[in-house]
C-alpha cells in the first residue's frame, strides 16, 4: 500500500479537543465531523484539504481526550497519512483500529514542510519528500499491529477469528 | 528481573508467569465503560461484528454523562442509542439521568472496580481507578466494541515512572496541587505509553478523594495508567462500597523503573495550569493579576465530597465577587445527597453558587457553563486545551478546589490563605 500527497502541517501537542471539538460530538457521522476538522486551530483546513493529503505533527499528537471521532474526522476529511514525532497512545491505538495510517518519524516530521509533496511506502516504512528529494525512515510496526492494520483495524481483525484464546 | 505493580497486574490478567515492557498481551478484562459520547460508535462498531450478546452483561457500564440531562435533539437521540442498546441486551450497569453520575466517580462508589482489576474504558480518563490499585486506561470506542465482543484487549506492556511520596500536604493543598505540580515537571508527554506509580509513606497521608484526582490526571501526563498501592484506607473503602473479592498486588523489590521522582507533599505548591496546556503549571509568584469571569468546581477530577466540602470550607459565610459565576457540580447523586444532607450545598448556595446535576457539562464545552470569546475560567477540571470550555479565544485555568472556591471571592486567581 501507498500513498502520496501534499503535506498540511501542525506543531506539538495537537489535542483531541482542536482535532474535532466537543460542541461537534453529539454525532458521529464521519462526513458531518469532517466539516468541522481542526477548525478551531486552522479555520482553513476543511477548504483547502484535497483526498490523499498527507498531515504530518509534531511531538504528542491526537493527546487529550479518547474520541475516536478525532481520527475518523481527520480520515473522513481524505488525509491518507499522519506522521508524527511521536503520538498519545489512545490516537495511537484509535488510528490502528480505524485504519488510518499513521508513522512515527521524528526525522521527517521535523523535515518535512506545508506544502510539499510526500509519497510513503507502507511496507518498507519509507517516506520519502519529492520536493526536496529525501527520504526518511518510519519506525516498523510489531508483527502483531501490523497483522492489525493488514486486516482493516481492529473489527475486520477480530471477523477474521484472530481475537481468540 | 521483578515487575512494576502495573506489569503483575497485567500479567495476571494475560494468564502469564511474567511480562516485561514491550511485551505485546491480551489480557481478560473485568468491566468495560462507554458514555453517550464513545458508546454510541462502540455500539456501531460492535453491531458490524453480528453478534447476539456481550461478553459478559455485568461486565458492561453505560454511562451516559456527557451531554446528559440531554442538551439538545442530536445529543437525545445518541443518549437514546445507548438506552436501548441496553435495554436490549440487559446491560445490568447501565444508569439513566436520576442514578447516573460522573462515570468516573460513579463506577468506584458503585463498587464496580476493586484492586487487582483491569479496566478499559472510552473515555480517556478512565485511569482514575488506579487510585484503587486496580489497571484501567482509556481506549476508543472500536476497544470498547471489541471489549463488549471479546472481554478482552491487547495492550502493549508498559514501563513506569516511580513517583516516590513522603510527608504531608500544607492546609490547603490537595491532590489537584499534586498532580498539576508533578505534570508541570514531566510535561504534557512526559510519562508518554508508561505508568505511574504512587508508592511511600506519603500516600498513606492523601484521602482516597485525592487519590482519585492525582490517578485521574495522568493521562494530561501522557500516561497509560497511574496506579497507587494499596493500604488500609483502600480496603476499607473497597469492603465499604463493593462486595467483590479484590487481589492485592505490589511491585517486586527488583523491579526497573524508568525513573524514580521522590516528592516531599508538605513542599508541594498551590499550582495552577495557565492556558493552554496541563503542563503550564505556576505557583502563586507566577500568577499575576489574573481576572476571571467564572469559577467551575467539579467534574470526574474534583467533584467529589470532600472536594465540595473544601470549597464550603472557603466560602462559608461570605459571598463570592459580584459578577462572577460560580458553578458547582456534585460527581453523582450520592455526592450530591451527602453534601445537601450535610449543609454543605446550603454553604455554596449562600456564597452565591448554583448548583448544576451530574454531568461532565462544562469540562469539555458541552453545556452548563460554555464561555465567550475573551472570558477567563478557574476550574477544578483537567484540561485547558484551546477552546475546551467554549469559545477559542476564552481561558481555562485549572485549580484546585481549594484554589478555585478563594478565586470566587476575589474575583481573580487567588491563594487560599489570602481569604482564610
Amino acid at each position: 500500500m501507498n500513498a502520496k500527497g501534499t503535506v498540511i502541517k501542525y506543531g506539538d501537542n495537537i489535542d483531541t479537543d482542536v482535532i474535532i471539538p466537543a460542541r461537534y460530538l453529539n454525532t458521529s457521522l464521519p462526513e458531518e465531523l469532517a466539516r468541522h476538522c481542526m477548525e478551531d486551530i486552522d479555520t482553513e483546513f476543511v477548504n483547502k484539504v484535497k483526498q490523499g493529503d498527507i498531515m504530518v505533527g509534531g511531538a504528542n499528537f491526537g493527546c487529550g481526550s479518547s474520541r475516536e471521532h478525532a481520527p475518523i474526522a481527520i480520515k473522513a476529511s481524505g488525509i491518507s497519512c499522519v506522521i508524527a514525532e511521536s503520538f498519545a497512545r489512545i490516537f495511537f491505538r484509535n488510528s490502528l483500529n480505524i485504519g488510518l495510517p499513521i508513522l512515527e518519524c521524528p526525522d521527517a516530521a521535523k523535515d518535512i514542510e506545508a506544502g510539499e509533496i510526500v509519497s510513503i511506502n507502507f511496507d518498507t516504512g519509507v517516506i520519502t519528500n519529492e520536493t526536496k528529494n529525501k527520504t526518511y525512515q518510519a519506525a516498523a510496526f510489531p508483527p502483531f499491529m501490523q497483522e492489525l492494520i493488514n486486516a482493516g483495524g481492529l473489527i475486520k481483525y477480530i471477523e477474521s477469528g484472530k481475537m481468540g484464546d | 528481573m521483578g515487575m512494576t505493580m502495573t506489569q503483575k497486574i497485567l500479567a495476571k490478567a494475560a494468564g502469564l508467569e511474567s511480562v516485561k515492557a514491550g511485551d505485546l498481551i491480551l489480557a481478560k478484562l473485568n468491566l468495560v465503560l462507554g458514555n453517550d459520547i464513545t458508546a454510541p460508535v462502540g455500539i456501531r462498531e460492535f453491531k458490524k461484528l453480528g453478534l447476539d450478546d456481550v461478553f459478559d452483561k455485568s461486565k458492561i457500564a453505560l454511562v451516559p454523562d456527557h451531554f446528559t440531562p440531554n442538551k439538545d435533539i442530536k445529543s437525545a437521540e445518541q443518549a437514546k442509542v445507548v438506552r436501548d442498546f441496553a435495554n436490549e441486551l440487559d446491560i445490568v450497569n447501565y444508569f439513566e439521568v436520576g442514578e447516573v453520575g460522573i462515570e468516573h466517580a460513579l463506577l468506584p462508589e458503585k463498587g464496580l472496580v476493586v484492586a487487582g482489576d483491569v479496566v478499559i474504558g472510552a473515555d480517556s480518563h478512565t485511569c482514575t481507578y488506579g487510585a484503587l490499585g486496580a489497571f484501567s486506561t482509556g481506549v476508543g470506542s472500536t476497544d470498547m466494541a471489541a471489549g463488549m465482543a471479546s472481554g478482552k484487549a491487547w495492550f502493549k506492556v508498559p514501563e513506569a515512572i516511580k513517583f516516590n511520596l513522603t510527608g504531608k500536604f500544607k492546609p490547603y493543598t490537595s491532590g489537584k496541587d499534586l498532580i498539576l505540580h508533578i505534570i508541570g515537571m514531566i510535561g504534557v508527554d512526559g510519562a508518554l505509553y508508561k505508568s505511574m506509580e504512587f508508592v511511600g509513606e506519603g500516600v498513606h497521608n492523601l484521602t482516597m478523594d485525592d487519590r482519585f484526582t492525582i490517578a485521574n490526571m495522568a493521562i494530561e501526563a501522557g500516561a497509560k495508567n497511574g496506579v497507587f498501592e494499596i493500604d488500609d484506607l483502600t480496603r476499607e473503602y473497597m469492603k465499604e462500597h463493593s462486595d467483590r473479592e479484590f487481589i492485592e498486588f505490589a511491585a517486586d523489590d527488583d523491579a526497573e523503573y524508568a525513573e524514580v521522582i521522590n516528592i516531599d507533599l508538605s513542599e508541594v505548591p498551590h499550582t495552577v495550569a495557565f492556558p493552554h496546556l496541563p503542563e503550564n503549571a505556576r505557583t502563586p509568584e507566577n500568577w499575576g493579576d489574573v481576572a476571571i469571569d467564572q469559577v467551575v468546581i467539579g467534574s470526574c477530577t474534583n467533584g467529589r465530597l470532600s472536594d465540595l466540602q473544601r470549597s464550603a470550607e472557603i466560602l462559608k459565610g461570605k459571598k463570592v465577587k459580584k459578577g462572577i459565576r460560580v458553578i458547582v457540580f456534585p460527581a453523582t447523586q450520592k455526592i450530591y445527597l451527602e453534601a445537601l444532607k450535610d449543609g454543605t450545598l446550603s454553604t455554596l448556595v449562600e456564597a452565591g453558587c448554583v448548583i448544576s446535576a451530574p454531568t461532565c457539562g462544562p469540562c469539555l464545552g458541552g453545556h452548563m457553563g460554555i464561555l465567550a470569546a475573551g472570558e477567563r475560567c478557574v476550574s477544578t477540571t483537567n484540561r485547558n486545551f484551546l477552546g475546551r470550555m467554549g469559545h477559542v479565544e476564552s481561558e481555562v485555568y485549572l485549580a484546585s478546589p481549594e484554589v478555585a472556591a478563594a478565586s470566587a471571592l476575589t474575583g481573580k486567581i487567588t491563594a487560599p490563605e489570602e481569604v482564610m
